[in-house]
């Protein structure tokens, strides 16, 4: 029986060891002269699930396995070829029980459709799931007229953030009047607990790539730019290969599909600044330039790179249009709401039990993301809130669970949908901390340019910072809502007017923490070091000495088998020997 | 000094006229030199004939450039959402205790370890997180960190 073995060698898989699977399942293919072959596949989305490896026969049933390890390579594939596929570590099948047939079935994959299945470094894998043929029909058979009405149809809408419907923004681009037009692929991603784009470029190259080519025909631009952030190696090489592959089809290049359209596409690499996912900073940087937005008017459509009528969309955005295309603007339509059509692709992490990737009709409750598809809480901690749009975006208390996941159903809670980063936060999580986290973020990012953003976010940090040292006053949360409000209206580009909304949120869902922080000179999610102490109860405390030489500052003093002591004045409040008492004898207060 | 003249003439050979050239020149003189000096910027301004402050004022922009000599290993501390509150501020803790660095060090006496902080790698789902060199370690403790920074030494 000849069968094939898929191992998901995305960034995650890699990370989690799917390099020493790879190479253990050619070397014992090859030992054991079995009839098989093994293959690299992009990211099947469970990542707490990594390394994970798919054995598909001839005919019949696959099966996924994860958790794998060098180790059970033999098992697996013995049990496999005996005909008693092992049991334990299945995740996905067909036919049988598994553990997260559930989670896929919940899920709907447009964007998704081939990451995790096919081999992101193979055109020919692109080219049997009708790869190209989207960009075939719409060069061939449509104008760009029609391509841009079919888009419009769709309802889809921008998923780099700010949900500006994709086919009025091309129709702006088409309408430009000049000899020369640009279209860029924004997969800068640099909002921090996203991975979106990330997967999709290493996991599904050619469908960003046909949907550009799309982009291009219906706008008139014959140049193209992927701005990628230097961060993802692996996406940067996925693409250059597929763009060379593509070129070699002749879907890139010049007379595309025997048509009068040209087009030639480039990769430009990031060099860190997150300022520059801004359209106008990005632009600024393919240029060679310092990533500084500027005022629109004009806008790209105008006036982009080098002056010349430019349209920009996000890579989830255009993984999106091949399947529009394709299967038509009708059909996607019928996912989502009213306003937000299709699907999200949302990154889970955070204190979630199945973090990864996923991707849900918009419109679905974050409840049933966060428990029915992410498989609820990972530590028997309770929910607290959930994080979503990143340092632009804002944290949502449990209250507000069965708020549906659509661009203006999530506006009104003050957060916004953002590129799909969430980031799941239990009691053990401390809202003013995290509050600091991203103004700490956005402080170091402002590019400088204006003044609120530049001064009015580190006035802010400043006064975060004193009260989680517990030397706040009441009169601060005043200052932070005056400061936010200034900041919002003073600021040219997105980073600043987005930059108070996580402080905002808390404020407005968590003001209690914040109150405790002030009033109390207490962390009650015990997280500010500055406002808790550890201490050994000596009734508990059997002298084990675990503790004593764990302490990385040899804070702790005390003889063998008899009580310890911490040392207040030497603790950094790592809280490693909290973590390592056996005998529960450490408290935090 | 610039140690690698010759690539770096090849490398401003390659992209002399090109527009947007400059952010990539740079890239591939850094990885050459592994950092970019004084010396070496104004070498490119020379050759490029692009002036001296622009190319300071990229080379400061972005973070990715380094106008100090680095260590041999270079370790990548995120600093995401997901890594931060799973821990990261202890993983940093460990790692600058290992090396002996205090307060704003990041670059070892020995310069065999520069750690940088950034702001995602985007394994969020094996939090906390680091990158030595191109080798990614997920789901570190203190402990775990420490392990495995004595190992490289
Ligand atoms: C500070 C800032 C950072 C941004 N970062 C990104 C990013 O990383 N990726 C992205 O696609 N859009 C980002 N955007 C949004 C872009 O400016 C732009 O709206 C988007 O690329 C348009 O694509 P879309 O219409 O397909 O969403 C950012 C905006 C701001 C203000």
């Amino acid at each position: 029986m000849s069968f094939k073995i898929k191992v998901g060698m995305a960034s995650c898989g890699l990370a989690a060891g799917a390099g020493k699977v790879y190479t253990e399942i050619e070397e014992y293919l090859k030992k054991n002269k079995i009839d098989a072959s093994v293959h690299k596949t992009g990211c099947i989305g469970m990542c707490f699930a990594e390394p994970i490896i798919e054995i598909v026969p001839e005919s019949g049933e696959s099966i996924t396995y994860g958790r794998v390890t060098p180790e059970k390579v033999e098992e697996l594939i013995t049990a496999f070829q005996n005909g008693t596929p092992e049991k334990e570590n299945v995740i996905l099948a067909e036919n049988q029980k598994a553990s997260e047939n559930e989670n896929l079935n919940k899920q709907t994959r447009i964007v998704l459709r081939n990451t995790g299945k096919i081999n992101p470094e193979s055109i020919e894998d692109y080219l049997k799931e009708n790869g190209y043929k989207a960009a075939e029909k719409a060069l061939r058979k449509m104008s760009p007229q029609e391509i841009i009405a079919e888009m419009k149809e769709s309802g889809l809408r921008g998923r780099g953030g700010a949900g500006f419907p994709t086919g009025l923004k091309w129709e702006f681009a088409n309408k430009a009047k000049s000899d020369k037009k640009y279209i860029v692929c924004n997969a800068d991603e640099g909002d921090p607990g996203a991975f979106m784009d990330r997967s999709v470029l290493e996991g599904d190259p050619h469908s960003v790539i046909e949907g550009m080519i799309i982009g291009a025909f219906a706008i008139g631009a014959d140049e193209g730019y992927i701005y990628c952030r230097a961060e993802y190696p692996l996406a940067i090489k996925h693409l250059e290969k597929a763009i060379t592959d593509a070129e070699e089809k002749g879907f890139l290049g010049n007379k595309i599909f025997g048509t009068d359209f040209n087009f030639k596409l480039h990769i430009k690499k990031g060099a860190g600044a997150f300022v520059c996912g801004e359209e106008t900073a990005l632009m600024a940087s393919i240029e060679g330039k310092r990533g500084m937005p500027r005022i629109r008017p004009p806008f790209p459509a105008q006036s982009g790179l080098w002056g010349k009528p430019t349209n920009i969309n996000n890579v989830e955005t255009f993984a999106n249009v091949p399947w529009i295309i394709f299967h038509g603007a009708k059909e996607y339509a019928k996912y989502g709401t009213e306003k937000s059509k299709g699907t999200k692709v949302f990154a889970l992490a955070g204190k979630i039990k199945k973090s990864g990737l996923i991707e849900v009709p918009m419109g679905m409750t974050l409840r049933e993301v966060i428990y029915d598809v992410g498989g609820g809480m990972k530590t028997d901690k309770p929910f607290k809130g959930v994080q979503l749009g990143g340092p632009s975006g804002g944290c949502i208390p449990a209250s507000l669970l069965d708020t549906k996941v659509d661009y203006d159903s999530i506006n009104k809670t003050g957060a916004i949908m953002g590129s799909g980063g969430m980031v799941v936060m239990d009691t053990g999580t401390c809202m003013v901390d995290v509050a600091k986290f991203f103004l700490n973020f956005t402080q170091n990012e402002s590019c400088g340019k204006c003044t609120f953003c530049r001064v009015g976010t580190k006035r802010m940090l400043e006064i975060l910072t004193r009260i989680t040292e517990g030397k706040g006053e009441m009169e601060d949360l005043d200052r932070l809502e005056k400061l936010a409000t200034n900041i919002i209206k003073g600021s040219l580009c997105g980073l600043g007017q987005t930059a108070p909304n996580p402080v905002l949120t808390t404020l407005k869902y968590f003001r209690d923490e914040y109150i405790a922080h002030i009033k109390d000179k207490k962390c009650p999610a015990g997280v500010c070091t500055a406002l808790i102490k550890f201490e050994i109860i000596e009734e508990k405390c059997v002298g084990c000495t675990v503790c004593a030489r764990k302490c990385p500052v040899q804070a702790i003093d005390g003889k063998v088998k008899q009580p310890h002591v911490i040392n207040q004045d030497k603790c950094i409040k790592c809280g490693i020997c909290y973590d390592s008492c056996k005998f529960d004898a450490i408290i935090k207060e | 000094m610039i140690e690698h003249k010759k690539e770096v003439d090849e490398i401003i050979n390659k992209y002399i006229g090109q527009k947007g050239n400059l952010i990539p020149l740079l890239q591939e003189v850094q990885q050459k030199e592994k950092y970019l000096s004084k010396e070496t910027m104004r070498y490119i301004a020379e050759k490029t004939k692009i002036s001296i402050a622009d190319i300071y004022g990229v080379a400061t922009f972005y973070t990715m450039f380094r106008l100090k000599p680095q260590g041999e290993h270079i370790i990548r501390v995120c600093k995401g959402t997901a890594c931060h509150v799973s821990g990261a501020n202890s993983i940093l803790d460990a790692i600058k205790q290992e090396l002996n660095l205090k307060g704003d060090e990041d670059t070892t006496s020995d310069m065999l370890f520069t750690i940088m902080e950034v702001a995602c790698l985007g394994c969020c789902s094996l939090a906390p997180v680091i990158m030595v060199d191109d080798n990614t370690f997920g789901k570190l403790t203190p402990d775990s960190v420490r392990k495995i920074i004595k190992q490289i030494k």
